[in-house]
């Protein structure tokens, strides 16, 4: 891949170009803002004709109800452990193999890495059944350990960081390091991590969003009374345990703008994420 | 320890060309231990990955197999039953089975192609130079950020039949009001469209990425010949992003053959049945109705091999077409 590319044939962009790009990202943003919307008022506002475009009055009311009824709080704090823990673990597990596959030699090494592969075609459906008779197994139902486990590692995030390590990092280092005494972990430590932090950010970053908005396994494993995620307990919402829609909307508001705020904070570096991984994997 | 270190240093006169015994053990062991953590550490590094993966997945994939033989019940899962193949041959005969086939299909169809074709438009305006390209390109990966049950809660209320704004906007436009709820196609639409309002923009930024890798001078020499703007995206951009629309494609088929958050939130308390006339039931759902509602995991985990199957076959097809685009198209 080449870096110099970028920008050497950009097309300028005219009127037309901007305007449907204008008309793009209105899509895009018109449903999240309407979401607040929708959460300000009151649910007789809603069944009103025309529905309504400006905020009400009643966000913080209707937040207050949605964070106690459908057990929000909770399910914040779960969804921060749990992605922050799978963001955690994918990025340290799929570093230390990815380096493995990126720069050292040993047996089976191409054979595996076609195994890690291999594992991104297995759907997740296929595995919820075991899985959920090991955690009743094991009592972990409504634990969030039976959330994080099965996240810790990911085949993607060990082929992204390979594919990178192999650009990014320099074997003359690493073998600077070997002769100056370093065993495998300190290279570790000292030579790939500082090397590949730029790409740990991304991965990081792309875990946390899948792990935050994941749905199939969570709403298997735990329930919406005892110890939801964020998702589980919008679930909760959704299936009418609240039956106000301005109510609903406001517990579909408190689950998104955490990552919102992300967005805005770091969208640009989300944006160049996805993008190299594109290019890379 | 150190008199002897002392002594033994005497004892080689230093600069003599050999070291001494200590020195020449220490180094020994150095470069053994060396050797060791040469030969070792690789594995090291890949097993918490092959660890956890034996036992989040392989070993789930294996008994999902061997549970799809059985009759096995939620309320006693430590019961199992023996009966063969007669899991999959029942799903043959089930009508819902196929009814949630047909509709993963179609709402994968309908969902995959507007998608990926937007998608493609999409990332050539973003390739453009423009005022403000950062905040388009955030603007529209912000669905992506979006959780599944938020997006679809979102969407139940716009495309609701007595108030929902979209059939307001229809209303304005002069159109009928729809049952985007209850109607078949409507509704499987309507399903489609949170897929494609929550990953278009993702895809988007992945072809923008790959078309910024063409190489300019491809678009010079087009220019050169005459190609106007539309013929050098049909003619260069098109053609050198091929392994990347069939990167995507195969990505959003995955997904689609998944489909589950959305159709089980679009029917307002309805449970699993994917609406009235389960017109929007995918396999995910189905699976999910048969385990987890009526309790039946031998044949959830039936179903789940079905779609694993279905997969493979998906897989090789597009295995199959790449190699002809790649062999039509790549070389020549």
């Amino acid at each position: 891949m080449s870096r110099t590319t970028e920008g050497k044939r950009q097309l300028t962009g005219g009127r037309v170009a901007h305007a449907v790009l204008i008309l793009f990202a209105a899509g895009s943003l018109f449903p999240l803002v309407w979401t607040a919307v929708a959460a300000s008022g009151t649910s007789g506002r809603l069944a009103r004709t025309p529905p309504p475009f400006w905020f009400g009055g009643h966000l913080l009311e209707n937040l207050e109800i949605a964070w106690t009824d459908a057990n929000l709080g909770t399910a914040l704090i779960n969804t921060t452990v749990v992605a922050g823990s799978v963001a955690a673990g994918t990025v340290f597990f799929s570093t230390l193999a990815g380096f493995a596959f990126a720069k050292l030699r040993f047996r089976f090494r191409n054979a595996l890495l076609a195994l890690v592969i291999g594992t991104m075609m297995v759907p997740p459906q296929l595995s919820v059944v075991p899985l959920y008779l090991l955690i009743a197994e094991l009592s972990w139902t409504d634990r969030l350990q039976s959330v994080v486990l099965p996240g810790l590692v990911s085949a993607f995030g060990v082929f992204f960081m390979r594919q990178y390590l192999t650009g990014a990092l320099p074997t003359e280092l690493i073998e600077a390091a070997r002769v100056d005494g370093a065993g495998s972990w300190r290279v570790m430590w000292h030579v790939v991590f500082p090397a590949a932090r730029p790409a740990m950010a991304v991965l990081g970053m792309l875990t946390f969003v899948m792990a935050w908005n994941d749905f199939f396994w969570p709403i298997i494993a735990l329930t919406q009374s005892g110890n939801p995620t964020v998702q589980v307990a919008l679930t909760g919402l959704g299936r009418g345990y609240v039956p106000d829609q301005s109510v609903i909307m406001a517990g579909a508001l408190l689950g998104t703008l955490p990552l919102l705020l992300a967005f805005v904070v770091f969208g640009r570096q989300i944006v160049g994420g996805i993008m190299q991984g594109a290019v890379k994997g | 320890m150190a008199p002897v270190a002392g002594e033994v240093s005497v004892a080689a006169p230093p600069g003599a060309g050999y070291a001494s015994l200590r020195d020449e053990r220490r180094r020994a062991r150095r470069s053994r231990r060396h050797r060791r953590d040469l030969r070792w550490s690789p594995y090291v590094f890949v097993a918490p990955f092959f660890t956890f993966f034996a036992v989040f997945g392989l070993f789930p994939l294996l008994y999902t197999g061997w549970a799809a033989l059985h009759r096995v019940e939620l309320t006693a899962p430590g019961r199992r039953e023996w009966v063969g193949l007669r899991n999959f041959s029942r799903l043959l005969d089930d009508d819902f089975f196929w009814n949630a086939l047909a509709n993963t299909v179609t709402i994968g169809l309908l969902s995959t192609v507007p998608q990926l074709l937007i998608a493609l438009g999409l990332a050539h305006l973003l390739d453009h130079r423009l005022r403000g390209s950062a905040f388009f390109r955030v603007a529209v990966l912000t669905p992506y950020a979006t959780s599944v049950a938020a997006a679809t809660l979102v969407f139940v209320l716009l495309f609701g039949r007595d108030h929902g704004l979209i059939n307001w906007a229809l209303g304005l436009a002069g159109l009928d009001a729809v049952d985007w709820q209850n109607g078949d196609w409507t509704s499987r639409i309507a399903v489609s469209t949170i897929v494609v309002w929550r990953w278009t923009g993702y895809n988007a930024l992945i072809y923008l990425a790959a078309m910024q890798s063409v190489p300019g001078d491809l678009y010079e020499s087009a220019a050169l010949d005459g190609a106007s703007r539309w013929q050098q995206f049909v003619h260069v951009t098109v053609p050198s992003l091929r392994p990347t629309i069939l990167f995507t494609c195969v990505v959003s088929t995955i997904g689609a053959t998944q489909l589950f958050g959305e159709p089980l939130l679009f029917n307002g308390g309805a449970g699993a049945t994917g609406g009235v006339n389960h017109q929007y039931q995918t396999l995910g759902l189905y699976l999910y109705e048969q385990g987890w509602v009526n309790l039946h995991l031998g044949r959830a985990s039936a179903i789940a091999w079905a779609m694993f199957l279905i997969l493979l076959v998906v897989g090789a097809v597009n295995w199959l077409v790449a190699r002809r685009l790649t062999g039509g198209g790549g070389e020549r």
